[in-house]
C-alpha cells in the first residue's frame, strides 16, 4: 500500500528531525504506526465507511507544515468575535502569537499540547489514549503516530470557567498541502464547568488535511458544553473522532455544527459510566457543492438512570451528500435510561443525497427510548405565503431552510456562532433571523 | 386600480376562468360571490401569482402595470395582497418576523430603508390590540397550530401592517364565530379609504352587513354573469344563483 507508505516516510522524517522523547510517547507512536500500517485507509467495504470513501486523504501526498506563520489581520478576520481565552493552531502548529490566556484563573489550565508534555509529561501520559487507542480507527491509529500538538484543558474541582474557552484551528493555503494531527486532551474535575469552542476555520482556497482526536473526561457532576464550528476551506479534508467520558451526574452538551470542509466525517461518542449522567447531541450539518459530510454517534448507556438526548439536522443542496449515523446503546442492566435520538435533514436539490440511519441497541427492559429519521424538501406552499406578503424567493427559501435547523438552533446561545450559521445556511436575511431583533421585540412588549 | 379583462386561465388541462371582465376603482368595496368550485378563489390566486394557473388569454393591471409580468414578491410590494382561504403554517418562521420582512421588503421597494424597531414596535403593538389578539402570537411560528378563527384574524393583522392598496379576502368569514366575525369586519373597514380598494369573496350575506360593498358581484362558471349592488348580495340569500341568473336582466 503505496499511500500509507507516503505517510509513514513523513514520519520517519519527522522524527528524525524532533530529538529523544519519553519513553512512553516514543512507545504510543510505534503502536500506532504499526496499527495504522496493518489496517491501512478505511475502504468502503468497512460497515462504518461505507458511504465515506477516503481516498482523497490517501492519496493526498500531505506533509508537516514547519511554522505557524499567519497574519494576525486575516487570522482576526476568520476569528468569532467573542470574549473568550483563545489558542491558535496553523496547520497544526501552535501560535503563541494568536493566542490570548490572559486572565485566565490558576484553577484553570489552557495550554498546547507541547507544553504540558514539557511541564509534566507523565501527566499526560495517564489520560492520553485511555478513551480513543489507536484501535479505534485507521485515524486514531495515525492521529497517535503523528501525535506532538493540540491543547490540554484541566479544571480543578468546582471551578466554573468565566468565558469560553476557544480552540482555534487555521489552515492555510499553500504550494504544498498539509496535514496536522491536532490532540485535545480535556479533563473536567467534579462539579467544575466550561464551554469549550472547537473552531475550524481558514484560507478559502486552502486544501489541507485535519485528523483530530479529542479525548473528554467529565468526573461527578462536572458539566461541559463543547461547540464545534466547522468552517473548514471547501477543499479541506477533515476527520475527528470525539470520545467521552461520563461520572456520575455529569452533563455533556455536544453543538456539532458542520458547514465547511470538502470531505468531513465526525465519530462522537459518549461513554455514560456514572448513574445521572446526561449528554446532548445537538448536530447540523450543510453541504452545497460536491461537498460530503459524514456524522457518525453513538452513545453508551453503561449505568442505569443515564439520559441522552440527540437532534440532528442535515440540509443538502447541489451534489452534497449527507451520512448520519445515530446510535444508542443500552448495556445489560442499565434499568431507567432514556435515550432519544432524531435526525431531519432537508434536500435543497434533487441531486443531493443523505444516507440516515439511526440504530438502538437495548439490552435491558425498564428503558425509554426512541429514534425517527426524516427527509424531505422546502415547503412550496409556504415559500408561496412569504413570497405573497413581499419576501423575495431567496429570502423565503433561506428563512425556511434556517426555519427547519430551528429545534437546533435555538439551544445555541453564543449569537456569534448564530449569526455564521445563518449566513452560511441563508444567505443574507433582512435581520437577524428569530433571535436577536425579536429578542429586543419581546422585551419592549413586556415593559410595555 | 385593478382591472381584468377577458381573462381565461386554466388548471391541469381543464378551463376554469372563461372570460372573465372585473374592474376595481381606488376607494371600493367589491364582493363576489358564487357557488363552489366557480373559479372565486382561482382569480384571487392568479391575481397574486400562484404557480400552476395557466392565462391562455387576456390582461390583468394594476396602476398601469401588467400583473402577470411581476414575481409574485413584486405584487404584494407594490400593494396587491392576498388572505388566504386557507392560510398556510410556516412552521419555525415567527409571526413577528414575518411582518418585519414583509414590511421592510415593502419598504425597500419603494426606496426606503428599514423600519426603525421603535416604529414597527408601536405599530404592531396597535394592530395587534385592534384585532384583538394576545402578544404571544408575534412569538409564534406562522399560524401553526393556530386555531381557523385565529389564522383570520391573523391574515388580517397582515393587512393591517403592511396596509396594501388592493387588499384581496377570500372566504376571510369562514370558521369565525360572531364576535371574531366583528373583529375582523372592524379591521377590514379600517383599511378603507379613498385610496384603497377591497375585493371580498365571501357565500354569506353576514359578512356584507358588516362590510357594505359598493359593488357585488355573481361568478358562475369561470365568468361574473351578474353585478350589482349591496342589494343583490340580499337577493342572492334569498332566491340562490340559479333563480338569479335566469331572471332577465333589469
Ligand atoms: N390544482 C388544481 N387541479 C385541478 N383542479 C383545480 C385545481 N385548482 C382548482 N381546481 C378546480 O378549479 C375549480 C375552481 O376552484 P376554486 O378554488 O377557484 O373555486 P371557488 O370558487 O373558490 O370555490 P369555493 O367556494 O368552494 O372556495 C374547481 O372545480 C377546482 O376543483
Ligand atoms: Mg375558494
Amino acid at each position: 500500500m503505496s499511500e500509507v507508505i507516503h505517510f509513514l516516510d513523513v514520519l520517519k522524517k519527522r522524527l528524525a528531525q524532533r530529538g529523544s522523547e519519553p519513553t512512553w510517547i516514543a512507545a504510543r507512536r510505534q503502536a500506532g504506526a504499526a496499527r495504522f500500517e496493518a489496517m491501512g485507509f478505511p475502504t468502503r467495504r468497512d460497515e462504518a465507511w461505507k458511504y465515506t470513501n477516503v481516498r482523497q486523504i490517501a492519496q493526498g501526498h500531505f506533509e508537516l507544515a514547519e511554522d505557524a506563520d499567519y497574519s494576525s489581520a486575516k487570522a482576526a478576520a476568520l476569528t468569532l468575535p467573542i470574549d473568550a481565552y483563545r489558542l491558535t493552531f496553523v496547520d497544526g502548529v501552535f501560535s503563541a502569537r494568536l493566542s490570548d490566556m490572559e486572565g485566565l484563573p490558576e484553577s484553570v489550565q489552557v495550554m498546547p499540547l507541547s507544553q504540558a508534555l514539557e511541564q509534566n509529561h507523565e501527566a499526560v501520559g495517564g489520560p492520553l489514549g485511555r478513551l480513543t487507542g489507536v484501535e479505534f480507527s485507521p485515524f486514531s491509529a495515525l492521529n497517535t503516530a503523528f501525535m506532538e500538538e493540540g491543547a490540554v484543558i484541566r479544571l480543578a474541582p468546582g471551578t466554573v470557567v468565566d468565558k469560553p474557552i476557544i480552540l482555534q484551528f487555521v489552515s492555510r493555503a499553500g504550494e504544498q498541502p498539509v496535514m496536522s494531527h491536532p490532540r485535545v486532551l480535556i479533563e473536567a474535575a467534579g462539579r467544575s464547568q466550561a464551554t469549550v469552542i472547537e473552531h475550524h476555520m481558514g484560507d478559502s482556497d486552502a486544501a489541507n488535511f485535519t485528523n483530530l482526536v479529542a479525548e473528554i473526561m467529565l468526573d461527578r457532576g462536572a458539566i461541559l458544553t463543547h461547540y464545534k464550528l466547522q468552517e473548514a476551506p471547501l477543499a479541506d479534508l477533515h476527520i475527528a473522532s470525539i470520545h467521552v467520558e461520563q461520572r456520575r451526574d455529569s452533563r455533556y452538551t455536544s453543538y456539532n455544527l458542520n458547514l465547511g470542509g470538502g470531505l468531513v466525517r465526525n465519530d462522537l461518542v459518549t461513554d455514560l459510566n456514572g448513574q445521572g449522567a446526561e449528554a446532548n447531541f445537538y448536530g447540523l450539518f450543510y453541504g452545497q457543492g460536491r461537498q460530503h459530510v459524514d456524522n457518525h454517534t453513538l452513545a453508551n448507556h453503561n449505568a442505569p438512570r443515564t439520559f441522552s438526548n440527540e437532534n440532528y439536522k442535515g440540509i443538502l443542496d447541489d451534489r452534497a451528500h449527507g451520512v448520519f449515523n445515530g446510535k444508542v446503546v443500552v448495556k445489560r442492566d442499565s434499568q431507567k435510561i432514556e435515550g432519544f435520538q432524531s435526525n431531519a435533514n432537508l434536500l435543497l436539490s434533487d441531486r443531493a443525497e443523505i444516507d440516515t440511519k439511526p440504530e438502538l441497541e437495548i439490552y435491558a427492559d425498564d428503558v425509554k427510548c426512541s429514534h425517527g429519521s426524516t427527509t424531505g424538501q422546502l415547503d412550496k406552499e409556504a415559500i408561496y405565503a412569504l413570497r405573497t406578503r413581499g419576501i423575495d424567493e431567496q429570502t423565503a427559501r433561506g428563512l425556511l431552510t434556517l426555519a427547519f435547523a430551528g429545534e437546533v438552533m435555538e439551544q445555541v446561545d453564543i449569537d456569534a456562532i448564530t449569526e455564521r450559521v445563518e449566513l452560511a445556511v441563508a444567505g443574507k436575511l433582512p435581520e437577524r433571523f428569530n433571535l436577536a431583533g425579536l429578542v429586543e421585540i419581546a422585551a419592549a412588549f413586556n415593559e410595555a | 386600480m385593478l382591472e381584468v379583462k377577458d381573462l381565461h386561465v386554466t388548471v391541469e388541462k381543464k378551463e376554469i376562468l372563461k372570460g372573465l371582465n372585473l374592474t376595481i376603482k381606488a376607494g371600493e368595496v367589491h364582493a363576489i360571490m358564487g357557488p363552489n368550485g366557480a373559479g372565486k378563489s382561482t382569480l384571487s390566486a392568479v391575481i397574486a401569482g400562484k404557480e400552476g394557473y395557466e392565462v391562455t388569454s387576456g390582461s390583468i393591471t394594476f396602476e398601469g402595470q401588467d400583473v402577470l409580468e411581476m414575481e409574485i414578491e413584486e405584487r404584494a410590494q407594490a400593494g396587491l395582497l392576498l388572505g388566504f382561504q386557507y392560510p398556510v403554517e410556516i412552521p419555525g418562521v415567527k409571526n413577528i418576523y414575518l411582518l418585519k420582512a414583509a414590511l421592510n421588503a415593502q419598504r425597500a421597494a419603494r426606496g426606503e430603508g428599514d423600519i426603525p424597531a421603535p416604529e414597527f414596535m408601536k405599530l404592531v403593538k396597535e394592530k395587534i390590540a385592534q384585532m384583538q389578539m394576545d402578544p404571544s402570537f408575534l412569538q409564534r411560528a406562522v399560524n401553526e397550530g393556530f386555531s381557523g378563527g385565529e389564522k383570520k384574524r391573523n391574515e388580517i393583522l397582515q393587512m393591517l401592517v403592511l396596509q396594501p392598496k388592493l387588499a384581496m379576502l377570500d372566504e376571510i368569514d369562514s370558521g369565525l364565530d360572531i364576535d371574531a366575525m366583528r373583529v375582523v369586519a372592524d379591521g377590514v373597514n379600517s383599511l378603507r379609504d379613498s385610496k384603497r380598494a377591497i375585493l371580498l369573496v365571501t357565500h354569506y350575506q353576514r359578512l356584507l352587513d358588516y362590510i357594505v360593498p359598493d359593488k357585488v358581484h355573481v361568478l358562475m362558471d369561470g365568468r361574473i354573469v351578474k353585478s350589482g349592488d349591496a342589494e343583490l348580495a340580499k337577493e342572492l340569500e334569498v332566491q340562490g344563483y340559479e333563480d338569479i341568473v335566469e331572471e332577465p336582466a333589469a
